[in-house]
C-alpha cells in the first residue's frame, strides 16, 4: 500500500520536475535567439521541412473539410429554405475553430512528430553532447531555428487551409448544389469581420503553433536516448500536442468569442 | 535540392500566406479599402428598429448603398435612432423617401431599404428621414390578430 502512494507521489514529482525543465528549457532557448543573420539559413532549412512539407496534407484536409461542411451545411439549411447561409456557416466555422485546429492537429502528427524524433536521434547518438564538446550551444544551434520555424509555419498553414476550405466549400455548394454565387459570397461578407473573427483565428492559430513547437522539441530534447526512449517521446508529443490543442482552443475561444 | 531552391520554396510558401490573408481580408470578410471614406450621414428613427445591427445594410431597389453605423436609443422620443452612412456618390435622395426595415429571406438578417420618393429637393448630410417603417414583428401581427384589432 505505501509502495502505491510513493509511486504515486513519485509520478507526481516527476510530472512537476518535467513541467519545471520544459520552461527552463524554453527560456534557455529563446534567450538564445539573437543571431539573425548567421541564424537565418537555419531557420529558412526548417520552415521549408516543418512548413513547405506540410502544405501538401493541409491543402488536401482544407479541400475535404470545406466540400464535407457545405455539403453537410446543405442538407441542414435545406430544411429551412436557406440554403444561401451555407457561406457564412462554412467561413465562420473555418475561420473561427477548423482551420486553426485542424491545421494544429495535423501539424502536431505531421511536423511535430518528426521534430521529436530528429531531436531525439540526435541526443542518442550524442551528437548534442559532441556539439556541446565544440563549443557550439546546440540550443541555439539545433532547438531555436525549428521553434521558430513552427511558431511561425503554423499560422501560415491554418491561413491556406481556411481558404483551400472555403474554396473547396464554394466548389461545392455552389458548382455542384447550385447555390447562388452571390449568395454565398455576400452572406459570407456580411457575416465575417476581419477583426473578430479572421485576426482571432491568426492569434489562435500563433498560439497552438508555439505550444506544439515546444512540446515537440522538448520531448526530443528531454528523451530517454535509447530507441524505445525516442519511440515514447514521439507519442507523447502527438498525444500532448492535441490535448494541450483541445485545451487552449476552449479557453481561448471563451476569451476571445464568450462575452454573452 | 540546393540551398537556393529550398530558400525560394520557402519565399513563396510565405508570399501563400500572405496572399491567403488577403483573400481572408478582401473576399471573406469584406473589408475594401476604401469602406470609412466617401459617406456621408442621414439619421432614421424608428419605433421598433428589431434585430438591427451595426454594419448591416442599408439598400436602394435592392442594390447596397451604404451600411448602418448605430443603432442608439433617443431618450427623449424614446425611438430608435439608426445612423446610416451613404455612398457619397448617392447624393440625390429626394427628400420625401422612406426607411424601411426588411428581413432577407425568412431567416436572414435585417437591413434597411429606401424606398425612393418623388420629391424634388434632396435628402442633405445630416437630415433625417421624414417617415420609416419599423421592423416587421411576427409576435405582434398573431397578438393583433388574435385580439381582433
Amino acid at each position: 500500500m505505501t509502495d502505491r502512494i510513493a509511486a504515486l507521489g513519485r509520478r507526481g514529482l516527476d510530472i512537476i520536475a518535467s513541467l519545471g525543465r520544459s520552461g527552463r528549457f524554453l527560456a534557455g532557448v529563446l534567450a538564445g535567439i539573437p543571431r539573425p543573420v548567421s541564424g537565418f539559413p537555419l531557420l529558412v532549412q526548417q520552415l521549408y521541412s516543418v512548413g513547405v512539407l506540410s502544405l501538401p496534407i493541409v491543402l488536401v484536409s482544407g479541400l475535404f473539410i470545406g466540400m464535407v461542411l457545405a455539403l453537410q451545411g446543405y442538407t441542414i439549411l435545406s430544411d429551412f429554405g436557406s440554403e444561401a447561409a451555407i457561406g457564412q456557416m462554412i467561413a465562420l466555422t473555418l475561420v473561427r475553430e477548423l482551420g486553426p485546429v485542424v491545421t494544429a492537429l495535423l501539424f502536431a502528427g505531421r511536423a511535430g512528430s518528426a521534430l521529436t524524433a530528429e531531436i531525439g536521434l540526435m541526443k542518442a547518438t550524442e551528437q548534442l553532447s559532441s556539439m556541446e564538446m565544440m563549443g557550439v550551444d546546440p540550443l541555439r544551434r539545433v532547438i531555436a531555428p525549428r521553434l521558430w520555424a513552427g511558431f511561425i509555419a503554423m499560422p501560415v498553414l491554418a491561413v491556406i487551409f481556411t481558404v483551400v476550405g472555403i474554396w473547396g466549400g464554394m466548389l461545392v455548394g455552389v458548382e455542384w448544389l447550385g447555390v447562388f454565387d452571390g449568395a454565398y459570397w455576400g452572406n459570407m461578407q456580411s457575416a465575417v469581420n476581419f477583426v473578430d473573427d479572421v485576426l482571432n483565428g491568426v492569434i489562435k492559430s500563433v498560439v497552438f503553433g508555439f505550444v506544439c513547437a515546444w512540446i515537440a522539441v522538448y520531448q526530443g530534447y528531454d528523451c530517454v536516448p535509447t530507441s524505445a526512449g525516442i519511440s515514447s517521446a514521439t507519442t507523447k508529443t502527438v498525444v500532448y500536442s492535441s490535448l494541450a490543442v483541445l485545451g487552449l482552443d476552449f479557453a481561448l475561444t471563451a476569451v476571445m468569442f464568450g462575452d454573452f | 535540392m540546393g540551398n537556393r531552391t529550398i530558400e525560394i520554396v520557402v519565399g513563396l510558401f510565405m508570399i501563400a500566406g500572405l496572399a491567403a490573408v488577403l483573400f481572408l481580408a478582401l473576399q471573406v470578410s469584406g473589408l475594401s479599402p476604401q469602406s470609412g471614406g466617401d459617406r456621408y450621414t442621414l439619421y432614421a428613427n424608428f419605433n421598433d428598429s428589431g434585430g438591427l445591427s451595426p454594419r448591416g445594410r442599408v439598400s436602394m431597389a435592392g442594390v447596397t448603398v451604404g451600411t448602418i453605423e448605430s443603432v442608439t436609443l433617443d431618450k427623449k422620443t424614446f425611438q430608435a435612432r439608426v445612423s446610416l452612412a451613404i455612398d457619397a456618390d448617392i447624393d440625390n435622395i429626394p427628400a420625401d423617401s422612406a426607411a424601411v426595415i426588411r428581413t432577407s429571406g425568412l431567416l436572414g438578417d435585417q437591413y434597411i431599404d429606401i424606398s425612393v420618393g418623388g420629391d424634388m429637393e434632396s435628402l442633405q448630410p445630416g437630415d433625417t428621414f421624414y417617415s420609416t417603417q419599423s421592423a416587421m414583428n411576427l409576435e405582434r401581427l398573431i397578438g393583433n390578430f388574435a385580439s381582433g384589432r
